[in-house]
C-alpha cells in the first residue's frame, strides 16, 4: 500500500465529528481535528479501526507520524514543543498553500 | 471468618469468556498463556533493552528500527502484539509517552502500565503542559531542549530510549540496565548515575 503522503508533506487532520452521528471508533484525538502538522513518515498499514471495532470488514489504511506544533493547538506551552501522533489517512487532506 | 465476596465484575468476566469459548474465537487456554506472556514482561526487558543500546552500536540501529526484533533478541515474545517504535532522546530531543484516548501502552517490554498512566490528570496533562507534567515528576527539561509528546493513539506502542548518563563509562551492562526505570522508558523520568 503506497502512502500518499510523503515525509515532510504538511498536512491537515479532518474537521470530522462523526460521534455526532452516532455510535463509532475513531483514533484521531478530538485536540487535533482540523490542526495543521507535517507527516513524519509512514508507519505502515493497518486495518482501519472504525470497522474493526464494530466486526465489520476492516480494509487497511496507511498510518503516519504526523508532527505538530503544540502553540497552536493549545494557545499555551513552549514554541520548540511538539505533538508527534499516529494518524490514519482516510484523516488526513493536504494542507492549504499559503 | 467467611470469605469476601466474589465481585460481580469477575462473574461478569467469566460470563464473557464462556461467551467467546461457545464462539470459538477464544479459548481459555489462549488467554492463560497471553496472560503468563504479560505476567512475565517487565520495564527489566525494556531496561536491559537500553543498557544494551548504550553499550552496542548495532544493537542500537536495530532498537531505533525494528523495536519489535531488538525486543524478541532480549527475551520478549512479540508474536501477537503491536509493532514497537523506540524514541532516541538526544541533547536537543526528549520524548514522553502518553496515550490520551485509552491506556496503550508497551506491555510486551514494560509490563502492566502503571495506574497514574492510566489516569484521566495525566493523560489530560501531558499533551497539554508536558513541562508543568514533567517538573511533577521532578525532570526538568532545559528551555533549549525540544519536547515530543508521543500521543500513542493508534496501532503502535512506543517506548523511550534515554541518554546514558554521565559517569558510567566502563559499566557493565547489568549495572546500566540497573539506572533504567520504567519511568525513564515512558519519559517521566531521567536515568541517573546516582
Amino acid at each position: 500500500m503506497t502512502p500518499a503522503f510523503a515525509p515532510g508533506t504538511r498536512v491537515r487532520v479532518k474537521d470530522h465529528w462523526p460521534e455526532r452521528d452516532g455510535p463509532c471508533h475513531i483514533r484521531t484525538p478530538h485536540y487535533l481535528r482540523g490542526r495543521e502538522g507535517v507527516v513524519d513518515r509512514a508507519l505502515g498499514a493497518f486495518a482501519n479501526p472504525e470497522d474493526l471495532a464494530f466486526a465489520r470488514p476492516a480494509s487497511k489504511r496507511v498510518l503516519y507520524h504526523v508532527l505538530f506544533d503544540q502553540q497552536p493547538v493549545w494557545n499555551e506551552g513552549a514554541p520548540q514543543d511538539k505533538l508527534l501522533v499516529e494518524i490514519f489517512e482516510h484523516w488526513l487532506t493536504p494542507a492549504e498553500q499559503h | 471468618m467467611a470469605a469476601p465476596p466474589r465481585p460481580e465484575s469477575l462473574a461478569l468476566l467469566d460470563r464473557l469468556v464462556a461467551a467467546l469459548a461457545a464462539k470459538g474465537i477464544v479459548t481459555e487456554a489462549e488467554i492463560a498463556a497471553r496472560q503468563a506472556i504479560t505476567d512475565r514482561a517487565s520495564p527489566e526487558v525494556g531496561a536491559r533493552m537500553v543498557a544494551r543500546a548504550w553499550t552496542d552500536a548495532d544493537y542500537r540501529r536495530l532498537l531505533l528500527t525494528d523495536g519489535a526484533e531488538a525486543a524478541e533478541r532480549m527475551g520478549a515474545t512479540m508474536a501477537g502484539a503491536p509493532p514497537l517504535g523506540v524514541l532516541e532522546n538526544t541533547p536537543a530531543r526528549h520524548h514522553l509517552v502518553v496515550c490520551t484516548l485509552c491506556s496503550c501502552y508497551p506491555r510486551a517490554v514494560l509490563g502492566y502500565p502503571p495506574h497514574w498512566y492510566k489516569s484521566f490528570a495525566y493523560r489530560a496533562r501531558a499533551v497539554r503542559e508536558p513541562r508543568a507534567v514533567l517538573a511533577e515528576w521532578g525532570t526538568a527539561i532545559p528551555d533549549d531542549v525540544e519536547i515530543r509528546v508521543i500521543d500513542s493513539t493508534a496501532d503502535y506502542r512506543w517506548m523511550v530510549l534515554p541518554m546514558r548518563p554521565a559517569g558510567t563509562e566502563g559499566w557493565s551492562e547489568d549495572r546500566l540496565a540497573s539506572l533504567v526505570t520504567r519511568d525513564a522508558l515512558v519519559g517521566v523520568a531521567l536515568p541517573k548515575a546516582a
